[in-house]
Parts: structure tokens; sequence; C-alpha cells
């Protein structure tokens, strides 16, 4: 029994609007903002996925585990600069973050 | 399977929703181990069976439970009443519907070429497959994500990295190269 390809589209398109309301919302905490970047990684890789079953070939797969691969390398950067930044700081707040003026 | 996969997707968009939504971030960092792990059901459900384990592996074992370090680390507790929220609720809502609706509008009329026959003839397991092809064909970026990784933490060691005043070190140098004629002084003792 096959899936349907609209249910992995629709389910991707829910989470990714979910993650980027996400980074819209959360302004108070840098954290929070990561976590949303995560889940907009995971609902991209959701879509790679399911077209990479319904097209037969496994490109699809082998682009999801670089996706992976960079989430990966990005969390653990973006962690060690919130660490740095709580040590400067003493707190992780976005609106603390200014001095760029952005 | 729609039964399976409508659990695992209700899950997984429950679980999202309450990551950005919760007030403190350790429940965020569980609610979104729970996004992950409902989502390698969906990954196994559209036949990828390796990829779902290494989600496992690398998001609940590794992104996850650093997340989880950092937060109980940095101790920064459960926020106040949002009021910073509002000011962007709009904007946020308004820009996320929109996209929301341009993208189910646009999978909904959605033409899939199946092409079912390349994976019925040689039945490989799906990581059997995985690895023919990156090893082969995707060799060159497999290496340059090996190396991302290196970069990766080599970044994070060094951001991390602090020296402090007053702790014991071991210095190798000084070590080694210290004599017997500086260290030993050898002192009469007795009557003269």
């Amino acid at each position: 029994m096959q899936l349907e390809p609209s249910y992995f589209t629709i389910l991707s398109a829910i989470l990714f609007c979910t993650g980027l309301l996400g980074i819209f919302l959360n302004r108070r905490s840098i954290i929070i903002i990561l976590m949303s970047i995560e889940i907009l990684l995971l609902a991209v890789n959701i879509n790679l996925v399911a077209f990479s079953n319904f097209h037969g070939n496994l490109q699809g797969q082998i682009f999801t585990m670089f996706v992976l691969t960079v989430a990966a390398a990005e969390a653990a950067i973006g962690l060690a600069i919130i660490v740095i930044f709580f040590r400067n700081r003493g707190s992780i707040k976005v609106e603390d973050a200014e001095q760029l003026k952005g | 399977m729609n039964l399976f996969f409508f659990l695992f997707s209700s899950i997984t968009v429950l679980s999202c929703v309450a990551v950005i939504s919760s007030r403190n971030p350790v429940h965020s960092v569980f609610f979104l181990i729970l996004a992950f792990v409902n989502s390698a059901g969906i990954f196994v459900l559209a036949g990828a069976e390796f990829l779902a384990m290494i989600l496992l592996i690398v998001y609940v074992g590794a992104v996850a439970v650093l997340f989880l370090f950092v937060v109980m680390m940095l101790n920064i507790g459960v926020d106040e009443i949002k009021v910073q929220a509002k000011k962007y609720m709009f904007s946020g809502v308004l820009v996320a519907f929109i996209l929301l609706l341009e993208l189910i509008f646009s999978f909904s009329n959605l033409d899939v070429i199946y092409q079912k026959s390349n994976q019925d003839v040689y039945k490989l397991p799906n990581t059997h497959e995985i690895g023919n092809i990156l090893y082969t064909n995707y060799f060159l970026p497999f290496q340059i994500a090996g190396c991302i990784l290196l970069v990766a933490m080599l970044g994070a060691i060094i951001l991390t990295l602090r020296k402090r005043e007053g702790v014991l070190r071991q210095d190798i140098s000084e070590q080694v190269s210290r004599e017997k004629k500086d260290s030993i002084e050898i002192i009469k003792i007795g009557k003269k």
C-alpha cells in the first residue's frame, strides 16, 4: 500500500511554517531560534525523503544525509556562539545582541 | 500504514508547536526530541530506514543532548510573560499563514512520476543501496562533508576555549629542561 505524496508535502509545509513562526515569535532567547532552524531542516528532509521514495532513486536520501551533516555542524557552532555570548553578556536574549545595529 | 502516518505526523506537528510555544527551554528540547523520534517513524514509512536510524543517532543522540547541555549549563530558567512576542505576533502569523497557503496550493495538484522498477529488480536493503551510491558517485561530497564536520568541531572548540588565570597547568618544556644543578642543592648539616 502506497501513501499519497501530498501527505508528505503537506506535513512538511506545516512543519516549515511552524519553524518559521517560531523564529518570528521567539524574540527572547536565541536557543529557541536555533531549535526552530532544526525544525525547518527537518521539514526539508521529510520532503527530500518522500520524493526520493516516490521517484524510486536514492539521490534524495543522499542529499538528506548531507543536510544532516550541515545541521549538526550548524548546531555545534551556534551553541558555541551562544555559550560565549552568554559568557560576555549574562543573558541570551535577542534584544541584547544589538551591537551590530541589525 | 495510513494510520501510522497520521499518528506520527500529528505527534510531530503538535510537538513542534509545543517547541516554539513552551516557556521553559528544557521542555522545548524535550518536545524537539519527541518530534525527531516521530519523524524517524515517518522516514521509515517513506522507505528510508537507514536515514531514520541516522536521524535518531545524530539528532536525538547528539544534537538534542547538546541543546540540553547548553540549556542546563547556561541556567536560563523560565521566561517571564511574553510581552515582546506580541509585537511580532501579527507579522509572523501573517507570513507563516501566507507561506502555508502557497505551499499547500502548489503541492495539492502534484503529479509524481512513479518509477519503482529499478528497486524491485535488485532488492538490496536500503543501507546497502546508500552505501553503493555514496562511496562511488558521491565520493567527493562525502569527503567535503567530513571536512565540514572537522571545521565545525575545531570552530566550536576554539570559540569556547578560554584561558583562565590561576589554573595550574603542566608546562612540558619547562619540565623537560629542568636540570640537576638548578633543582638540587647540597647543604652540609652537622658540626664543622
